[in-house]
């Protein structure tokens, strides 16, 4: 496989929140506003990154009946690790998604691409892995976070360009539901051709 | 690729995993505990400037009041902002539980009792709901620059009082109005302790009124 190909993969074929639909929750949690989202993407790009980088170096090492309970471990270290860094230095950001950081760790798109990518391949092949799944992530919340937040408050990226409300709904969880499916339709529209 | 499992080396690298991410985290937590602090703390300072007139020192105090609802002693931290050793007011840290854990207000009043200004400490309200309530230029938070607890009532508007709720959040606009109703509370008997130190004669900010000769 190439390496351009493996970066490019996490985008469009292997997409997690458009085509895997893997990490529903936190997807669907913090796009509420386009900021919110990218954040959230960020912070599971370095977990990913990292998570696949250690795994891809101890797999080759690790018993076949411990390998889930020390990837989790692994993974677990690196998000509490985040936790500490961003409450230090960001404690704005640390705020808005404080509650979801935590639950990194049970993100599917992490321990998936452990299971499925990092335990079977080598050190740079996982680390573009874990970097292309990671922008794709990124992207996809952003995208969703940035349509909920023009339709729901009127904005974006912050900026206010109605005043008043907008369409409270999308902020909400039907809403959240709602983009998300006419999105991936849209996605899987252009990915196809 | 993965090795034979057997008890001694499941045992083995499991324990080893366990080690290096504890020495690790252990690691980041001394590294990152004084920045986290650091942060904390100039967030605590900046709240209490904000919710209060100009001060020149604001000395940290504690207290505790019986709570209404529950009855058990519950403790409060105040900040008592004093300009050239004139009061100039108290911010008291409310803490109660909102819509998706806890809530910390800090509620600032003037000395004669009125509302200078509010802001959120700690919030897990919902995001694009609730967490407007952190919001400082919100329709919900302007309200209560200036509110005095004696002229309104300190209750939601769905309820009879005079507090517009976030629309959408009136769980969390309930529990910051709560939040504000036990730092009156709260100020009553600290300003109580106050005039009773100061003049001898206990005025009662609420009765002040009628026993005002």
């Amino acid at each position: 496989m190439s390496k351009l190909k493996l970066l490019t993969d996490g985008f469009i074929k292997n997409n997690p929140t458009f085509v895997l639909l893997l990490g529903m929750c936190p997807t669907l949690a913090t796009t509420t506003s386009a900021v919110n989202g990218l954040s959230m993407g960020l912070a599971t790009l370095f977990v990913l990154v990292l998570s696949n980088i250690v795994i891809s170096l101890i797999a080759p090492v690790t018993p076949d009946k411990v390998h889930i309970p020390v990837y989790i471990v692994v993974i677990a270290s690196f998000v509490t690790l985040l936790q500490f860094i961003m409450q230090a230095y960001t404690p704005s950001m640390y705020e808005t998604l404080g509650l979801f950081i935590p639950l990194i760790v049970v993100n599917c798109i992490v321990l998936g691409r452990a299971e499925a990518f990092a335990s079977k391949n080598g050190v740079w092949a996982s680390t573009l892995d874990g970097i292309g799944v990671g922008l794709g992530f990124t992207l996809s919340l952003t995208v969703l976070g940035a349509v909920r937040e023009m339709l729901g408050s009127g904005s974006i990226f912050g900026w206010k360009f109605i005043t008043g409300d907008g369409m409270l709904a999308f902020v909400m969880a039907p809403g959240a539901f709602l983009c998300l499916g006419y999105l991936m339709v849209l996605f899987n529209k252009i990915a196809k051709k | 690729m993965a090795v034979k499992s057997n008890l001694l080396n499941m045992s083995l690298m499991l324990t080893l995993t366990c080690l290096v991410c504890s020495a690790i985290l252990g690691g980041a937590y001394v590294i990152t505990k004084d920045p986290i602090d650091a942060a904390k703390a100039a967030k605590t300072n900046k709240a209490v400037s904000a919710v209060l007139p100009l001060f020149d020192d604001a000395q940290k105090g504690e207290t505790a009041l019986r709570d209404e609802a529950s009855g058990e002693e519950k403790p409060y931290v105040y900040y008592k902002a004093v300009k050239d050793d004139e009061l100039v007011g108290y911010a008291i840290e409310s803490s109660v539980s909102g819509f998706g854990g806890e809530l910390k207000v800090l509620v600032g009043f003037t000395p004669d009792g009125k509302i200078f200004d509010t802001d959120v400490l700690v919030n897990n309200e919902t995001p694009g709901l609730g967490a407007k309530c952190a919001e400082s230029e919100s329709v919900f938070r302007r309200q209560w620059k200036g509110f005095d607890p004696k002229v309104k009532m300190l209750s939601v508007k769905k309820e009879g009082g005079d507090i517009d709720a976030i629309t959408a959040s009136t769980i969390t606009s309930k529990a910051y109005t709560q939040a504000v109703y036990n730092a009156v509370q709260v100020f009553d008997a600290l300003n109580g302790e106050a005039a009773d130190a100061a003049t001898g004669v206990s005025v009662h900010p609420k009765e002040g009124g009628q026993s005002n000769e």
